[in-house]
């Protein structure tokens, strides 16, 4: 993918797409979410090639014109490297283990075949290695990464932690935990190679238990004396006031919550076990769902807390949202077209051929990138303009 | 505004109260300035204004404090969010979030003010610390002084009615430190905050404060205005020592108080002091002890040092002096030898400390870092101690490290946690840690930091006595008062090259800025420490 050119053209192209002037601002992160999970579920429903790469081609076009200049949002090339990654693996996986021929199989070439011992008998390794194999494999895992590329689409166009904001708010401590934690890691880093160079100028250049020992000593006081000094600041700020919640509430929150949890638990294993009636399955899974909504409102409403500048969900919300489902919808309820167009079959070997709703259905959710409004880019230019002060400052003394 | 009552506190495992029978009161709209040595109970008397202690830090509190009409012993400190801010003295350890508008929200998130109100009260208090261009900026980007008034600007916005600050400017150099302490001026004169701030700079801070509370250091408090408390404070400003000196009454408190009484002590005083600042040395003969040359420090686009050549000779101490960021650090690290350097030569002995193994090296220049608990990770001071004997191993004068410690701090218990000492007892024992491998040069990067006026004071002896024993010294500091009792020499940094190099005399004298106080008081006269001054009144041809 084209990173670094995208983004220059990216603030005037989509005003003259949107036909109009629109105010740049981030889209609820929720929204892209949905709309990237609902192409997951598109991704997920096919084999086509063509498909899956019109797929891919709609998350470029999208992340290209719609993500934002933050650290996080120039992520998506190693989604990208990743989702190769899974290709090459899977080919390689397939090509080495043997997996078995039919008489319809084109050969490509034959591995020297490595007879494994027989307590391990179920695989075998080298072997005859067919071309239909090979491109189940790049189908596989053509479809893998376009899963991957979905999240990572959605990783780079929401912001992560704007994302956690929308936890209900029972769950706000995890998502404070989860920030802390994210920022606390560069920072244990830092006092990481700051304490070997110190231990450097005392002339210890051993290697082995000892020199970890004293790296590793100083570091833990480090994070400890530091966790200590942040959960005193956040106590002074206000972390944690209780509101109005009284005992009987707690207690009914944490009962409902435990009990949702089991109805989930019980729900899952009669949805993996076939021996368990339908009905209880999903009654459980229903009933557990159900507390646990329950308990996290009760919970949430326990606390009183306010959200600086809150996203706003206004009508692109809706339609990213909406053009994100309908793609969903498009490969999922075959209506308009032949369902085997959607998974083609590789006996015989032949083109696949583009089927035309599924394809319409795909391209819908390319619509996200004019219906979002553009990134708030204009922001994070002027502030590359003005290298602070504090970067010199903050070079490593 | 806030008040306490007969409070004592102590903590548990220590056999004496840190607070004995404490009753203050502190005005609305009052600049309270916390006083006294390092230990004396500071940091406790002001986290017991919002509870902090006893409810986080453990220990027992008798008697009352109380804040705005609420008792602390019913409150919890989360509770008092909305009356009492708090500043720490590393902010960045405070810091909840990573962008500084969400910083300046946290509070107000937290006390669920309404999203309309947070917006404006978030507008006002960024134009009220000037900081509104930094409002998209990632917290770790700023520089210090940045960090600590975005600290502050997140205490604010909960409103409250007072700020209590730790040593809000102990890392700071001098302007970004001016930078912090207009900010508090502000606020208390424009929105009558109630501030209480402790600080070991004093010169920094006296003139601002309305009342001083002096910890004594056996857990009893002095309170008064300012003149009275400092004129019998075991701590206190050069201002304030020369005033004495003087005979003036009341005592200034400023340079500028202290500059409209000085015309008639300038015409008592000789025109030449009748002894130096520091007392003469030789001037050392030999070869210098280090010779650098075009040394070039470069971290990426960054030039951290641009061409510096210097020459150290034995026996001498020089200050390094400039802003946050001039290069001082890195120079250290380069000449050192276990810092990187792009280009450059360093010269001891005939030997490049940067080619040598980290164990050779320190034999020629030792170095203590910035936070010298780094080099410390056994258990107690006996076990780093005899660590230090056998790393530096039996060379050609070296001492014991017990020795040398003893030397410069005594009174340091071997079996004590070395976590667990003061901020100069560990400076002590580090750099007794690397005295043992007896190096020709021994540099220290911010030693001050932290330090209260006596623990300075034994720092300027020790480093008398290793320039005495012919070692060369390098002490990069923010602190002119420091430096004008310690050091022969003063180069002075700016963006990575030396703008000044020459006898901390001439050097401290010729610019305004970096002048001590008693020199800016009795220019043009060339005084510069409250003992020439001393001498001269009592009529001595020499000190």
């Amino acid at each position: 993918m084209a990173a670094g050119q995208a983004r220059a053209p990216a603030a005037r192209r989509p005003a003259a797409l949107a036909g109009g002037r629109r105010i740049p601002r981030g889209l609820h992160p929720v929204a892209w979410w949905i709309w990237a999970l609902a192409l997951a579920v598109a991704a997920s429903r096919t084999t086509n090639p063509l498909l899956l790469l019109l797929i891919l081609a709609v998350l470029a076009l999208v992340v290209a014109l719609r993500r934002g200049a933050a650290p996080w949002a120039r992520g998506y090339r190693f989604y990208l490297a990743m989702a190769l990654t899974v290709i090459v693996v899977r080919v390689l996986f397939r090509i080495v283990f043997e997996s078995g021929t039919t008489p319809g199989d084109q050969i490509l070439f034959r591995l020297p075949s490595i007879p494994a011992p027989s307590w391990y008998a179920g695989v075998q390794i080298g072997g005859p290695v067919s071309l239909q194999a090979v491109l189940s494999a790049v189908l596989d895992g053509t479809r893998l990464a376009c899963l991957l590329c979905c999240v990572g689409a959605a990783n780079t166009l929401a912001n992560p932690k704007r994302a956690l904001r929308v936890l209900p708010g029972a769950l706000y401590e995890l998502g404070v935990a989860v920030t802390v934690a994210l920022s606390v890691a560069p920072q244990l880093i830092d006092s990481a190679q700051r304490i070997r160079r110190g231990q450097r100028l005392r002339g210890t250049e051993r290697r082995g238990l000892r020199a970890l020992r004293a790296t590793a000593i100083p570091v833990l006081h480090d994070a400890l004396e530091r966790s200590l000094r942040l959960a005193a600041a956040m106590d002074s700020r206000g972390y944690g006031r209780t509101g109005s919640a009284t005992r009987a509430s707690r207690r009914m929150t944490a009962a409902l919550l435990l009990a949702g949890l089991s109805g989930l638990c019980l729900g899952a294993y009669g949805l993996l076990d076939s021996s368990t009636p339908a009905a209880l399955a999903i009654g459980g899974f229903a009933a557990g769902g159900a507390a646990c909504a329950a308990g996290l409102f009760l919970g949430g409403r326990r606390v009183s807390r306010s959200h600086y500048r809150p996203d706003p969900w206004g009508w692109p919300e809706w339609a990213v949202s909406a053009a994100g489902l309908a793609s969903a919808a498009g490969l999922c309820v075959t209506v308009g077209y032949n369902p085997a167009a959607v998974n083609p079959s590789l006996y015989p070997l032949q083109w696949p051929s583009l089927p035309l709703v599924p394809a319409a259905a795909i391209l819908v959710a390319a619509f996200a990138a004019v219906l979002a409004p553009p990134p708030p880019a204009a922001e994070h230019a002027a502030r590359r303009a003005h290298p602070a002060s504090g970067a010199v400052a903050g070079a490593p003394r | 505004m806030i008040r306490f009552d007969q409070v004592s506190l102590s903590y548990d495992q220590s056999p004496r109260p840190v607070l004995r029978a404490v009753s203050l009161r502190i005005e609305e709209g009052e600049l309270c300035l916390v006083i006294g040595h390092t230990g004396s109970g500071k940091s406790t008397l002001l986290g017991a204004i919002n509870g902090l202690v006893p409810h986080f830090t453990g220990g027992t509190l008798t008697g009352r404090v109380v804040v705005d009409g609420r008792d602390t012993a019913q409150f919890k400190p989360r509770e008092f969010a909305d009356v009492v801010g708090v500043v720490g003295q590393d902010p960045m350890a405070g810091f909840v979030t990573d962008t500084v508008e969400e910083e300046l929200a946290y509070t107000m998130e937290q006390l669920a003010i309404e999203p309309a109100a947070m917006r404006t009260r978030l507008e006002e208090t960024l134009d009220l610390l000037g900081i509104a261009d930094l409002r998209r900026r990632a917290l770790h980007t700023l520089s210090g002084g940045q960090q600590q008034r975005v600290a502050i600007g997140a205490a604010l916005t909960a409103q409250p009615r007072v700020l209590v600050l730790d040593e809000p400017t102990s890392a700071l150099d001098p302007t970004s430190a001016e930078d912090v302490l207009a900010a508090i001026t502000r606020l208390v004169h424009d929105l009558g905050v109630t501030v209480v701030l402790a600080e070991h700079r004093l010169e920094r801070v006296v003139p601002y404060a309305d009342r001083v509370v002096y910890l004594t250091g056996d857990g009893t408090v002095e309170d008064g205005s300012p003149a009275a408390v400092l004129g019998r404070a075991q701590v206190r400003p050069p201002v304030v020592e020369l005033g004495k000196l003087a005979g003036w009454e009341p005592l200034p408190l400023s340079v500028r108080d202290a500059r409209r009484l000085a015309p008639r002590l300038r015409q008592r005083l000789p025109d030449i002091p009748p002894c130096p600042a520091r007392p003469a040395r030789p001037a050392p003969a030999g070869p210098p002890a280090l010779t650098a040359r075009d040394i070039v420090v470069r971290f990426g686009p960054v030039i951290a040092v641009r061409g510096v050549s210097l020459t150290l000779r034995a026996g001498e101490c020089a200050a390094l002096m400039g802003r946050n960021g001039s290069g001082k650090s890195s120079l250290l690290w380069a000449l050192q030898g276990t810092g990187s350097r792009a280009s450059g030569s360093v010269s001891v002995a005939a030997a490049d400390p940067a080619r040598l193994p980290p164990g050779q090296a320190r034999r020629l220049v030792g170095l203590v870092p910035q936070t010298p608990a780094d080099l410390l990770y056994l258990e107690t001071v006996a076990a780093e101690l005899a660590q230090a004997d056998r790393e530096a191993g039996q060379g050609p004068g070296s001492r014991p490290a017990r020795e040398i410690l003893d030397q410069i701090a005594p009174g340091i218990a071997a079996g004590v946690h070395p976590r667990d000492l003061s901020a100069g007892q560990q400076l002590a024992l580090v750099l007794a840690i690397q005295l043992t491998a007896a190096p020709a040069v021994i540099l220290l990067d911010e030693p001050t930091r932290g330090l209260d006026y006596q623990a300075k004071a034994s720092l300027t002896r020790a480093l008398d006595e290793l320039a005495a024993r012919g070692h060369a010294v390098v002490v990069a500091t923010h602190d002119v008062e420091f430096v004008t009792r310690a050091c022969d020499r003063v180069v002075v940094m700016a963006e990575g090259e030396v703008v000044t190099d020459g006898p901390a005399t001439t050097v401290l004298t010729a610019s305004p800025t970096f002048a001590p106080q008693i020199a800016k008081i009795l220019a043009p006269l060339p005084y510069l420490t409250e003992v020439q001054v001393a001498a001269a009144l009592a009529g001595q041809s020499a000190c």
